[in-house]
């Protein structure tokens, strides 16, 4: 039997080895983070519910089907779920009061695809309501703590499913990605995250924040942990029509031909407002692929600093029509009152959040006649724009590189009270989601704050499709040991 | 005046609803029990498209001679209300980035007139219907009220029209046309409570467009319409405006309300539906359905004029409903003389239909009974004007002729010693009328309709000529 900090340092693809070959438990592996996350989720607010006897009895049940002869891709490994991805009969928020007491009837097709892969779902992580914000301090239970540092932010909206994954109280995280909510707080708290291609994973039970751009992504502590997680998720599901399946296989040994890669620096993304480490870390990174004999040049993406603008029209507008639903009517937190449907409505969704109604208001005003053609309309068209100008830089280039995020995590409050500030923590990733390429954040080192350490990460963006190449590129970061997450306790010990 | 009509068609012969795998004939089943995640809006769930609506638009697009599109997608229209799950409803739009399934198309119309008339539709689309609110103790009184999303989600074509027609009348014919090619189509059937619903646009003399909403049966269009008519002419003739007005068709009471001023007209905040990726057609794929496309109203009809003979006219009256059609057709099998069945369906089988306010689907009797009916009146074994009774004998029974002639004791009576035996009767009674008989070969046909009239017109008329003559002669030579 190992030692439980043993067992949450390990990575999920050894996790499920070990259980497959009953060299140990699914169930002592999750006692092992069930321990963590009782010792420290108080403090970090990763997670905004525990299913522990749900999780104990489905380890038990997978331990008890490998005596059967059963196998598994990922036997036991203990999965934090963000609150805003449906699990059949687990409380489902998304961080707001106005679906307190709704437990979805059905799962998720990725938690389909996890249960049935033996994973173990832990429980629901914090996020910003409805997943808009970029450090979950919009969220209803209060935000979760970066465990690095506890001044800090984890990043958002994502960021209880980061936390999770950083803090060794789950093997993997899941989380979405709308505008960088998985890779900004991936970069925050120094773990791996990824935002596939638009269509790899199946959307189906993620409550929509803005349907044409965002993905469920993944947090993790190994490209190899990712590369599992990632094939058992992905894929065409008959219940998501925008999803589909990509013809490369990860099974097999990829990499072989990465060093006849080319990648470009994107300019427009390393400039002025980037802070010294982590430009410093996204230097590194480039001459460690130098000396894999990729070849490294500057590019320009000539639109880059309009994406955020186009990117919070389209989110807005599709999230106004979206979170039109919750009405209290079929589910959720119904507000007893006499009165006409429209006053009932009224004080209904008066329960939504400040940043949930300004986004609300904008995007109805963005898609209202009259103002369509000059909003959404004009946002959709820049999206062909900034689509053609990435597919111009991937005919000359395998690879895109530049920061996740222009700083480290910054101090809970000093965003909250300025949205244009909050929106700018985005400026790198929403270009992603407008063009629908897949990318991963990568964490690439530290910089020195308040006497303590914060990650700080470097984005790798891949044409469409090719979540392959991503994977190559960061297993070659992850060999020379430019980026190595870590277990991390609160505040920013390492264990 | 000029009349538009936005006609909504469920797509209810589909197995499933348009985004989700509930059932599409919802109409029996128990409030809220047909429904699941994506069709309740559940928090997650995720819209995908049945290929077979697709399929069934284009259908409809081309009997209709509309241009399919070979890409179109869908558009969200967002407004609140408790029947929509999802507070928007998925549907088609030829603006903010939409494309419907088809635009344009004609339909022609039988009338009084010597030409036909021509409707240009404006465009077909597709959509979902929303779920039924109850008002427990009416519209505006109820404390509560009830939502059933059995039929939520459910396949819709909206076809527009343009304002083509000009009378309620011609409503009513566009309707029963298109009631009819739908039910040739077997995409619709229309015949459930629903499955037709109508908005009309009317306007008079150039005033104001008026809307009436929720015309839910397409029967009452006619009926909506004039009183409509009827409204406006009133208004016109006091001197008062018409207002630009969206009103409701009050079904119970048969008048027309205001329920939006235009002023209040909604923004539907139309934006592509990001959830369905847009629609791409093959050419060979609508050219398949062309070549597939079931036999329609109208060639129905040139063929049952070319193959049975029938006028243009009693053709038309069949084919503009697909089950009497049906009827005929399948009558003529068993009893090939298609003209006189078709004089049958048209007087005697339309007047019981119209008098029990029942469809052909309603009636008690089919084809077979018809056509052993009419057998029966060849072989002599009962008379034409017994054959009527038996016919209303059978739509109320639902028995077949041989038994209604039988419990009623209706055969022809052909037996001479039974009508001798009644002549004398009649004879007796009327002495005078055998005197004028006697003088006047003319009043020969009154004795003879006495004795018809002692057993309701079923004694061969042959042999009650001959007996009367017989006794009379006798009289003469006594």
């Amino acid at each position: 039997m190992r030692h439980s900090s043993e067992i949450v340092r390990t990575d999920a693809t050894t996790i499920a080895k070990m259980v497959s070959s009953q060299e140990t438990q699914a169930r002592e592996v999750l006692e092992a983070f069930l321990e963590r996350i009782s010792r420290y989720n108080d403090a970090l607010r990763a997670f905004v519910y525990v299913d522990t006897e749900g999780a104990r009895t489905r380890a038990s049940e997978i331990d008890r089907e490998i005596k059967r002869g059963t196998t598994y891709r990922m036997a036991g490994v203990p999965i934090a779920v963000k609150d805003v991805i449906s699990v059949k009969g687990l409380p489902l928020t998304c961080g707001s009061k106005i679906l307190r007491g709704y437990v979805p009837p059905y799962d998720a097709t990725v938690i389909a695809r996890l249960r049935k892969a033996g994973c173990v779902i832990v429980g629901m992580t914090n996020t910003d309501e409805f997943a808009m914000g970029s450090s979950t301090e919009n969220s209803a239970y209060g935000p979760s703590i970066n465990p690095w540092m506890q001044s800090r932010v984890p990043g958002g909206s994502s960021g209880g499913s980061a936390v999770a994954v950083a803090a060794g109280m789950a093997a993997i995280g899941l989380g979405s990605d709308t505008g960088g909510s998985v890779r900004l707080p991936a970069s925050f708290v120094g773990v791996y995250g990824l935002k596939p291609s638009y269509g790899a994973v199946s959307r189906f039970g993620l409550v929509a924040f803005s349907n044409s751009i965002e993905q469920i992504g993944i947090f993790a502590r190994s490209i190899g942990d990712l590369k599992l997680t990632y094939s058992v998720i992905s894929g065409a599901d008959p219940l998501d029509g925008t999803t589909l399946t990509f013809d490369w296989n990860l099974t097999t040994e990829e990499g072989t031909k990465v060093n006849a890669f080319r990648a470009g620096k994107v300019i427009e993304m390393s400039g002025e407002g980037v802070e010294p480490p982590v430009l410093e870390a996204l230097d590194r990174t480039v001459q460690t692929l130098k000396r894999y004999s990729i070849q490294i040049e500057n590019v320009n993406i000539p639109h880059l600093e309009n994406c955020l603008a186009a990117y919070y029209l389209i989110a807005m507008s599709e999230a106004s029509s979206n979170l039109a639903r919750f009405d209290g009517v079929r589910y959720g937190n119904r507000v007893k009152t006499e009165g006409n449907w429209n006053e009932e409505y009224s004080r209904v969704r008066a329960l939504f959040g400040s940043e949930v109604k300004r986004r609300v208001i904008l995007g109805a005003h963005a898609l209202s006649s009259g103002f369509f053609s000059m909003y959404y309309d004009k946002a959709a068209r820049f999206r062909t724009l900034i689509k053609s100008e990435f597919e111009s830089a991937f005919r000359n280039y395998d690879l895109l590189i530049g920061p996740t995020s222009p700083s480290p995590a910054f101090r809970l409050g000093e965003r909250t009270l300025d949205p244009v500030q909050m929106y700018l923590s985005d400026v790198d990733t929403v270009p992603m989601n407008l063009t629908g390429v897949p990318a991963l954040s990568v964490p690439t080192g530290f910089a020195n704050a308040e006497g303590g350490l914060l990650p700080v990460a470097t984005q790798l963006i891949a044409p469409y499709g090719r979540e392959d190449t991503i994977f190559s590129i960061a297993s070659l970061l992850e060999k020379a040991g430019v980026s190595a997450p870590k277990v991390v306790n609160p505040w920013g010990n390492i264990l | 005046m000029k009349i538009g009509l936005e006609i909504h068609v469920q797509l209810n012969r589909l197995r499933s609803k348009l985004f989700c795998g509930c059932r599409a004939d919802y109409y029996t089943l128990s409030p809220n029990s047909n429904v699941c995640a994506v069709c309740l809006g559940l928090p997650g769930s995720l819209p995908v498209l049945n290929s077979g609506a697709v399929r069934q638009a284009i259908m409809v697009s081309l009997a209709l001679r509309a241009n399919p599109s070979t890409r179109f997608n869908f558009v969200r229209k967002n407004y609140f209300y408790p029947d929509m799950p999802k507070n928007f409803q998925i549907s088609q739009y030829d603006k903010a980035g939409g494309a419907p399934v088809s635009k344009g198309g004609e339909m022609e119309l039988t009338t009084d007139a010597q030409k036909p008339l021509r409707v240009k539709l404006t465009r077909i689309q597709i959509e979902e219907d929303p779920g039924r609110l109850f008002h427990p103790s009416g519209l505006g009184s109820s404390k509560y009220t009830l939502v059933d999303y059995n039929r939520a989600g459910v396949g819709l074509l909206e076809i527009v029209t343009q304002p083509d027609l000009s009378t309620p009348r011609e409503a009513r014919l566009l309707i029963t046309k298109l009631r009819s090619i739908l039910e040739h189509l077997g995409v619709c059937n229309t015949s459930l409570e629903g499955a037709m619903r109508v908005d009309a646009n009317i306007s008079t003399d150039g005033n104001n467009r008026v809307e009436i909403k929720n015309i839910s049966s397409y029967k009452d269009v006619e009926r909506a319409l004039e009183y409509e008519a009827v409204r406006q002419s009133q208004l016109i003739a006091l001197g008062k405006p018409i207002e630009r007005e969206t009103r409701h068709w009050l079904e119970e009471k048969g008048t027309t309300s205001s329920s939006r001023a235009k002023e209040e007209e909604q923004d539907y905040r139309y934006f592509p539906e990001p959830d369905i990726p847009a629609v791409e057609l093959t050419e060979d794929y609508i050219k398949d359905i062309q070549g597939s496309l079931p036999e329609l109203p109208d060639s129905r009809a040139s063929r049952f004029c070319r193959e049975y003979g029938l006028t243009p006219y009693d053709a038309g009256v069949l084919v503009l409903d697909k089950a009497l059609a049906d009827y005929f057709e399948e009558t003529v099998r068993l009893y090939p003389k298609p003209r006189i069945v078709s004089n049958w369906i048209q007087t005697e089988l339309l007047r019981q239909l119209n008098e029990k306010k029942q469809e052909i689907s309603e009636l008690r009797f089919g084809p077979k009974e018809l056509a052993e009916m009419l057998s029966m009146i060849d072989k002599g074994e009962i008379s034409g004007k017994t054959g009527k009774k038996v016919v209303m004998e059978m739509a109320l029974t639902g028995e077949g002729p041989k038994s209604v002639v039988e419990r009623l004791g209706l055969a022809r009576l052909g037996d001479e010693a039974a009508i001798r035996a009644l002549a004398q009767t009649v004879f007796k009674e009327n002495p005078n009328a055998v005197k004028d008989a006697l003088k006047n070969p003319e009043a020969v046909n009154f004795l003879v309709g006495q004795i018809m009239k002692k057993i309701s017109g079923r004694a061969d008329p042959e042999i009650t000529n001959r007996v009367v003559r017989g006794l009379l002669k006798a009289q003469t030579s006594s």
